[in-house]
């Protein structure tokens, strides 16, 4: 991919000194050009680069949490509470709002919609279903802030801000539901009193076993 | 398009493009770089002797301005909850006491923690009044005042930290810092939320999300610390108008997606009735 897409700005450069104007169709023709989001079977999904690769990767996760709040509610576990079924669609609520409002945000260059695999996780037992969301929420709140310093643009800072801290009431509340009083423990909280942030790179290294769809994150800023 | 893509691309064929757009190559590759390049090198957090001269009290202008207002706000809960967890009868023994005790510990974490980072240029503490001039007058006294207080203090502190990040955005490493103490913040509002819940009487509706605008039960006083939760719009996006799971996504469900920064000067209104 990269060689062809040498290739033809090789040619679209030469053309464009040639003083000819039909460099867009040799890049149509080729159809990988790097920010076009049209299909990329071979290399997967791209997420764009800069700032809304960073979208991306933040509606990629609420793609994730959205799918499997909306199996959790759908089947619920044995066992279930009214308080914990409630709390459980609130937050189901909440990770579809993140996920419309990226998509509605990110418009054109969005991605199109993952590909999930729950198979790891049995919807039918409360510590399954329990642990997976426990992981995600901590998963979450370090991928938002880790992100955090590779956004350029300081109102996409603001949303992941917004964001980030109802990630944060919701791994507290799901660490609650597993072990009362183990909201900010010292698996996620330093002794210095910081949570965690984690790289897109470690992040997606993390979720990978959950999305069944190839991804394309050659551009997405990371560390 | 991606202006910054064309350019990279162009340059990989063409490595005179710089030349062409711009003779200050230099000057033009750095801002390219800018948005590609990371910095693995953590810049040291050493801010002292760089900043001007700022206080914890007034809207902060510069980064050590800023970490002076957070560590203003960490003193505040830091002593609130020292004394609270030191107040013989005031907490009952048992989860509550030890999940009191654990968030009173990450407050003063984030005391020494910002004092670290500031060195000489960190404010001294305030004498505060936890009764906010008799507002609050039974606040060490009775439980459920001390967890509403407390409630309100991690909800505003969650605003405060939020409503800085943009002016951390040119240091990376701050930024990162005070993002991984702003959600601790929300963990602490969290739990606290639910610890009013299970108390019952006016907090027996409450979440762990912010419902609305002032959904604490605690009444008007605390209306500041709420102003502007109840936002539906983002990014210029009306979330009640996104598709939701059933239908369109409920109001409720819109505002508690979405919590809502606070600027310093709304922050420093809140607090002041708490510091003498």
């Amino acid at each position: 991919m990269k060689d062809t897409e040498h290739e033809v700005l090789k040619r679209r450069a030469f053309l464009r000194y040639a003083g000819a104007g039909v460099a867009i169709t040799a890049l149509t023709m080729a159809g990988c050009k790097k920010d076009d989001n049209g299909p990329h079977d071979s290399d997967g999904v791209y997420f764009g680069s800069g700032d809304i690769a960073i979208l991306n990767y933040a509606y990629a996760l609420e793609q994730l949490e959205a799918a499997f709040y909306t199996q959790v509610v759908a089947s619920p576990y044995s066992g279930m509470s009214t308080l914990e079924q409630g709390y459980l669609t609130d937050i189901r609520d909440h990770e579809i709002a993140h996920r419309e409002f990226f998509k509605a945000a990110i418009g054109g260059k969005a991605i199109s919609a993952l590909e999930v695999d729950f198979s790891a996780v049995n919807f039918s037992s409360r510590d399954s279903v329990l642990a997976t969301a426990k992981a995600f929420e901590d998963l979450g709140v370090s991928a938002y802030n880790g992100a955090g310093r590779l956004i350029q643009d300081v109102n996409y800072l603001a949303l992941a801000g917004k964001i980030v801290s109802v990630e944060a009431r919701h791994a507290a509340l799901i660490r609650d539901l597993i072990s009362n009083g183990s909201f900010a423990d010292n698996t996620v909280v330093s002794a210095t009193g910081l949570d965690t942030s984690r790289s897109p790179a470690e992040v997606l290294k993390i979720a990978s076993p959950f999305i069944k769809t190839r991804l394309d994150v050659r551009d997405l800023p990371t560390y | 398009m991606n202006l910054f893509n064309i350019i990279e691309n162009i340059e990989s064929v063409d490595q005179e493009i710089h030349d062409r757009l711009n003779p200050r190559r230099t000057a033009l590759k750095q801002f390219l770089n800018f948005g590609t390049k990371v910095s693995v090198a953590a810049m040291p957090f050493a801010l002292g002797s760089l900043f001007n001269k700022a206080y914890g009290q007034a809207a902060p202008t510069d980064v050590k301005g800023i970490l002076n207002f957070a560590l203003t706000l960490e003193y505040l809960e830091a002593e609130f909850y020292t004394e609270g967890v030191a107040t013989a009868g005031l907490i009952p023994s048992g989860p509550g006491l030890t999940a009191l005790t654990t968030i009173r510990d990450h407050e003063n974490q984030h005391v020494a923690f910002l004092k670290t980072a500031l060195g000489a240029d960190a404010v001294a503490k305030p004498t505060f009044d936890f009764t906010a001039g008799g507002t609050f007058s039974n606040v060490f006294s009775n439980y459920d005042t001390f967890l509403a207080v407390a409630q309100v203090f991690e909800d505003t502190g969650v605003r405060a930290y939020k409503g800085q990040a943009g002016g951390l955005i040119g240091n990376k490493d701050v930024l990162t810092a005070a993002l991984n103490i702003h959600s601790v913040e929300a963990r602490h509002a969290s739990h606290l939320r639910q610890m009013r819940r299970a108390r019952g009487g006016a907090a027996a509706s409450i979440k762990p999300w912010i419902t609305g605008a002032n959904d604490t039960g605690i009444g008007a006083v605390v209306n500041g610390s709420f102003a502007g939760e109840d936002n539906i719009t983002q990014g210029g996006v009306n979330i009640t108008q996104l598709m939701g799971a059933m239908g369109n996504i409920s109001v409720n469900a819109a505002t508690e997606a979405f919590d809502e920064p606070l600027t310093a000067q709304a922050v420093l209104e809140i607090v002041k009735p708490f510091i003498k």
